[in-house]
């Protein structure tokens, strides 16, 4: 099932459903490079509220995505993690390191925003 | 209704990763496992049907639901007839937290879980048992 | 007619001997309904059981049990004698009830009935036996049936008030907007290091924190296990946006936690809970004053 990204002003949003397949993830990936190309977005936000398992290749793919858009000039964030899910994800040992997290999209937001701010 | 018997998810691509976790964590709720240990499960039932995709092409996960007279949990047997893994304690081998998932992940999958067991041999295949019980 | 062929025969002529008498038994036994249950109730008040029923309460009850017990022998089978001792022990659990008070009443209905079939058939002592015969391993499993369902019942409900009484020691405490303390004192296990891991993440959640000071002054010591628990709290905060701030570090516990490989530089540790407060108000950017100045001014 295809993720839908949203324009928000400068950033994107992603959000991601709870049924995410190793396909989906990385449409998603191809998707949001070229959206951030088109629209010269200055942030990404990778909504993951809706996601029940985070594993490995799931962090691995959200990883690249940042990388890549960083690239782009871009940042991402990733936000919604649940508790659960993080607990899970520390004792498989995923750490996510070097990829910025936010509770939600309200601080996934001020984060792009604090971040882009200082670059203009 | 409670569900009573095997539930047995052939894996052959990364869409059936999905539905086992999710087969897996309807059991898991059925069973009375609280929030957390559900999403233990479906992620250790993730990261073993993923091993069989990207190691052996195809073989099965197979749930069911325990009971000794002490405790009652739910146990998990991961199935292929793929390669088989060369080193098995290297495979157990903590890489540990910054790998962010590299290789087979079973050192991750052995502490997510309560007991974990694996078996392999080479050209012939590999099955991991994964037990958690209820608290 | 061969010897094995006898036996089959014999056999089969047991088995729908046992159901004929059986289907004979239960008939008896709701014949004399009225009568036989109220020998039971009679009996368990004797025995002082149930005595945090109402009389009325326990007559609803008694007529339950006794109607599905007549029901299991009838029928032969059990889940619905399972489903509904897992009902009554619902029930009865949150009033008091013990598992020797439900054992005994059972084995007091089983006793009842058992006398009635001797009234009824002690002139022809063969067919005793064999109505007995029929009567005795399905009273039994139903004995069994309904302690085994009240026990596992009562666990459940245990295994519930630890959790619950588990989160009540453990308090997750906003004392700002954004700022989460959690204070751990005395002894902890691995179990209660998950479940602390577990309350602070709901409560990052809840509260929308960004910053959490977890402050171990109060604990003496901590061994790799735990410690691993706590490093794993640490990242799992960050994954939901949220900053930790370790405060009351001992120098063992410090130890221990270099032992296990973390790199402590890459942990936010202060020496004190006021100090841990202070640098979280900074992060969060409240202006911090010290007391000193605002009663001097």
């Amino acid at each position: 099932m295809e993720v839908p990204i949203l324009k928000q002003g400068r950033f994107l949003i992603a959000t991601i459903q709870a049924a995410l397949s190793d396909a989906d993830l990385l449409q998603l990936r191809r998707a949001l490079i070229d959206k951030v190309i088109h629209f010269r977005s200055q942030g990404v936000i990778v909504d993951v509220t809706a996601l029940d398992v985070m594993d490995s290749f799931a962090t691995r793919t959200l990883r690249d995505i940042t990388n890549v858009i960083r690239l782009r000039g871009a940042d991402t964030v990733i936000v919604g993690i649940q508790p659960e899910v993080a607990f899970a994800m520390v004792q498989l040992g995923l750490t996510m390191e070097g990829v910025a997290t936010a509770l939600d999209l309200e601080e996934g937001l001020a984060h792009l925003q604090q971040r882009t701010a200082r670059k203009t | 209704m409670p569900v009573l018997q095997d539930i047995l998810v052939a894996i052959r691509s990364d869409a059936d990763i999905v539905v086992a976790r999710q087969r897996g964590r309807a059991l898991a709720a059925d069973i009375g496992f609280t929030a957390t240990d559900t999403t233990l499960i479906a992620t250790a039932i993730s990261e073993l049907a993923r091993n069989i995709v990207s190691y052996a092409r195809h073989g099965e996960v197979m749930m069911r639901r325990v009971e000794t007279t002490q405790k009652k949990g739910m146990v998990i047997i991961a199935r292929d007839s793929g390669p088989g893994i060369r080193s098995i304690p290297d495979a157990l081998r903590d890489g540990y937290s910054t790998s962010g998932g590299l290789g087979l992940g079973l050192p991750g999958v052995n502490r997510l879980m309560d007991e974990f067991a694996i078996e392999s041999e080479l050209q012939r295949g590999t099955t991991v048992t994964v037990k958690m019980w209820l608290k | 007619m061969s010897s094995s062929k006898r036996t089959a025969t014999q056999t089969q002529r047991t088995a729908a001997q046992s159901t004929e008498l059986l289907q004979e038994l239960v008939a008896h036994l709701r014949q004399n309904r009225t009568q036989l249950r109220e020998e039971w109730a009679n009996r368990i008040a004797e025995a002082q059981l149930l005595t945090a029923m109402t009389k009325e309460e326990l007559f609803a009850e008694a007529t339950s049990v006794y109607d599905n017990y007549v029901e299991a022998l009838a029928t032969g089978t059990f889940e619905a004698l399972q489903t509904y001792a897992r009902d009554l022990s619902e029930r009865i659990i949150p009033r008091g009830v013990e598992t020797h008070e439900v054992v005994g009443i059972v084995l007091l209905l089983r006793d009842v009935l058992a006398r009635s079939l001797f009234a009824k058939y002690q002139g022809d002592f063969t067919m005793l036996n064999r109505i007995l015969d029929a009567y005795e391993p399905a009273a039994n499993r139903i004995a069994n049936t309904v302690a085994v369902g009240f026990v596992q019942e009562r666990e459940r409900v245990i295994r519930q008030q630890q959790e619950a009484i588990r989160e009540l020691s453990t308090p997750v405490l906003q004392v700002r907007e954004r700022l989460l303390i959690l204070p751990i004192i005395g002894v902890i296990d691995a179990q209660r290091a998950r479940q602390l891991t577990e309350q602070l993440l709901r409560g990052i959640r809840t509260n929308r924190a960004k910053v959490v000071v977890i402050d171990i002054t109060g604990v003496a010591a901590m061994d790799a296990t735990v410690a691993n628990h706590l490093v794993q709290t640490v990242e799992a905060s960050r994954l939901l946006g949220a900053t930790v701030i370790v405060t009351g570090l001992s120098p063992e516990i410090a130890q221990t936690i270099v032992t296990i490989g973390v790199d402590l530089g890459k942990m936010n540790t202060v020496g004190d809970l006021q100090g841990g407060i202070e640098q979280a108000e900074r992060l969060l950017g409240y202006k911090v004053i010290p007391v000193a100045e605002i009663v001097s001014s």
